[in-house]
């Protein structure tokens, strides 16, 4: 548990003292702190972040290394976008090593003028930057369960927010030329199971991407250099990594990640299927489970929230397990399709305190309870799972799921 | 071009693009067969984009031993690899198995993914008549086909699943576009 908890000032000073002491410095002299006068590290050609810095993705257990999920350490974020390198992952045939100059994307089928572009010429299109929340369809799956996730990065950390830079797929439909009675373009991947899914051509026409930049560089690998669709708003999956080709067709294909998964299954026995979009959803990340307050008084109470159907429009928080709420302040601008950091002055006086907040986005939709989503959906869905997550702040300052 | 008239014409293309009679930028050019052959083959529930060849119960059932077993177990029920038979009739239940059998509403879709993800650390190994030959062998496991049926093109799209009609659109509320950020 230790190493997802934010760190504390105890910590550092802890941290402090033994660098004085000389027990930490990784790279021998490269250390200036309690240094002045001392010279530092000199430049590098790629950046690096300090030594004390800890935050790692976690990566759920799973048969085979190549195929699982990994989570982002929402606990340690700050501000509204995730470093590439701790964006989660969701793979399933392990992560291609693709060189750009012999990667190319071919559209076809139902289209007038069959193309195959390289990246360089796909790089020569006018292009557009969009900052937007990712989640995975499979995000909080833990939390259908009758014993919840336990801290915010196992329960709610398939959940990512970058800066996406690339071309509209709609630029491109329009150079191949859609023919009449299409109504649906199959993506898939180059990775060594070739992901496919199928896309509504209204959504590829509407605002999906064909992204070869995340957060001003090139999409980094785990996230499908060189190029990948970005389907704004909608389950993870969708976002097809390492995208090799596009088939513009007059039917959805129905392909094993559109009815084995990422299909809802109700109570009835009937499944919710094509369930693209990613309802409202908010979840403080601090305090949250197996993190320690080391003391009474004043903190920064902190989360975030999005909603792929627009704009968070308010956060609310519970203080005293949802008998009252309070309005967070909202953190601008706030992005439609993109992470709001919500923030919340709070003083802990060693009393417990159940602690939950709730996102209204600008459709109206608020987020529901976890008790409201199992009442119309049961338990065996398992993904979209939107609900609240209550935190429990202990009397010593602990802080655990509502299960512990 | 001033900005404005910029601004119109890229207004003008983004509202009208299937319009669109003539390419606007000219990159790219036409696909080679090589490369639409590395493309993995997409398999519509129609039957669209199934090759020649055909597979019976018997072949697969030696397929499986060989190629599947090791981690779906000798009879389809799941190791390292998920299970794949049973779970019929489970769906409502609390404890739902959901399964090829069970769930999986096409069986075009276990053409398709065997042939693009199967066997897990060599996708691509299976030729298409032992692609027919490991759906004929999973299908029969789940009483969905007669041990003496072969699969091929033609049927493949025909066998109807049991839980075909088990699927319904997502009933949520639909959102409007939202095309700027």
């Amino acid at each position: 548990m230790t190493e997802y908890k934010r760190s504390t000032r105890r910590d550092v000073l802890r941290v402090g003292a033994a660098a004085t002491a000389g027990l930490l410095v990784p790279h021998g002299d490269a250390l200036a702190l309690d240094t002045p006068g001392k010279l530092g590290a000199p430049l590098g050609p790629y950046g690096e972040r300090s030594p004390f810095e800890k935050a790692v993705r976690w990566r759920r257990d799973s048969k085979t290394p190549e195929a699982g999920s990994s989570f982002s350490p929402l606990q340690d974020s700050v501000g509204t976008l995730t470093p590439s390198s701790l964006h989660y992952e969701r793979h399933h045939s392990g992560i291609p090593t693709i060189d750009p100059s012999q990667h190319r994307l071919v559209i076809h089928g139902m289209v007038d003028r069959p193309l195959s572009l390289s990246i360089e010429e796909i790089r020569r299109l006018p292009s557009v930057t969009r900052t937007l929340f990712l989640e995975c369809g499979g995000n909080s799956g833990s939390e259908w369960a009758e014993k919840t996730g336990v801290d915010v990065q196992r329960s709610y950390g398939l959940l990512s927010g970058s800066e996406w830079t690339g071309i509209p797929l709609s630029l491109l439909l329009a150079e191949v030329g859609v023919r009449p009675g299409a109504s649906w373009v199959i993506a898939e991947g180059a990775d060594a199971c070739r992901m496919e899914r199928s896309i509504p051509l209204a959504k590829a026409m509407d605002n999906s991407l064909l992204a070869f930049g995340q957060n001003g560089e090139a999409i980094r690998p785990n996230q499908g250099y060189p190029l990948r669709l970005i389907n704004p708003g909608w389950e993870g999956n969708t976002n097809v990594k390492w995208l090799h080709s596009l088939k513009v067709t007059n039917q959805a294909y129905m392909a094993r990640d559109e009815t084995a998964k990422y299909t809802e299954l109700m109570p009835d026995g009937k499944a919710w299927m094509f369930t693209y979009e990613m309802d409202a959803k908010s979840v403080i990340t601090f305090p949250s489970g197996g993190q320690v307050l080391p003391r009474r008084g004043l903190y920064e109470l902190t989360g975030l929230a999005w909603s792929g159907r627009g704009r968070i429009e308010r956060v609310e928080v519970t203080l005293d397990g949802g008998r009252s709420w309070v309005n967070a302040h909202l953190q601008e601008p706030r992005l439609p399709i993109a992470l709001t950091r919500f923030r919340l002055p709070w003083r802990f006086d060693g009393r417990e305190a159940t602690i939950a907040s709730r996102a209204t986005d600008d459709t109206g939709y608020v987020q529901p309870t976890r008790e409201a989503l199992i009442a119309q959906r049961g338990t065996n869905s398992n993904y979209h799972f939107n609900g609240m997550k209550f935190w429990i702040v202990r009397a010593d300052g602990t802080v655990t799921n509502v299960d512990a | 071009m001033s900005t404005r008239s910029v601004i119109v014409v890229l207004w003008l293309a983004a509202a009208v693009p299937l319009a669109a009679q003539s390419p606007t930028y000219g990159v790219g050019r036409p696909p080679t067969p090589e490369e639409i052959r590395g493309l993995g083959a997409a398999i519509a529930p129609d039957g669209a984009g199934l090759p020649e060849g055909s597979g019976t119960v018997a072949a697969g059932r030696e397929l499986f031993a060989a190629q599947c077993s090791r981690c779906h177990g000798p009879n389809g029920e799941g190791n390292v690899g998920p299970i794949l038979v049973g779970g019929q009739g489970t769906l409502a239940s609390p404890k739902p198995l959901k399964t090829v059998g069970s769930y999986w509403p096409y069986a075009t879709t276990l053409w398709d993914y065997i042939n693009r993800a199967m066997p897990f650390d060599q996708p691509g190994l299976l030729k298409p008549p032992e692609v027919y030959a490991a759906v004929a062998y999973v299908l029969n496991l789940n009483g969905v086909i007669r041990a003496d049926q072969v699969v091929d093109a033609k049927s493949l799209p025909k066998i109807v699943m049991p839980n075909r009609n088990g699927f319904i659109p997502d009933p949520r509320p639909k959102t409007p576009s939202r095309k700027a950020n």
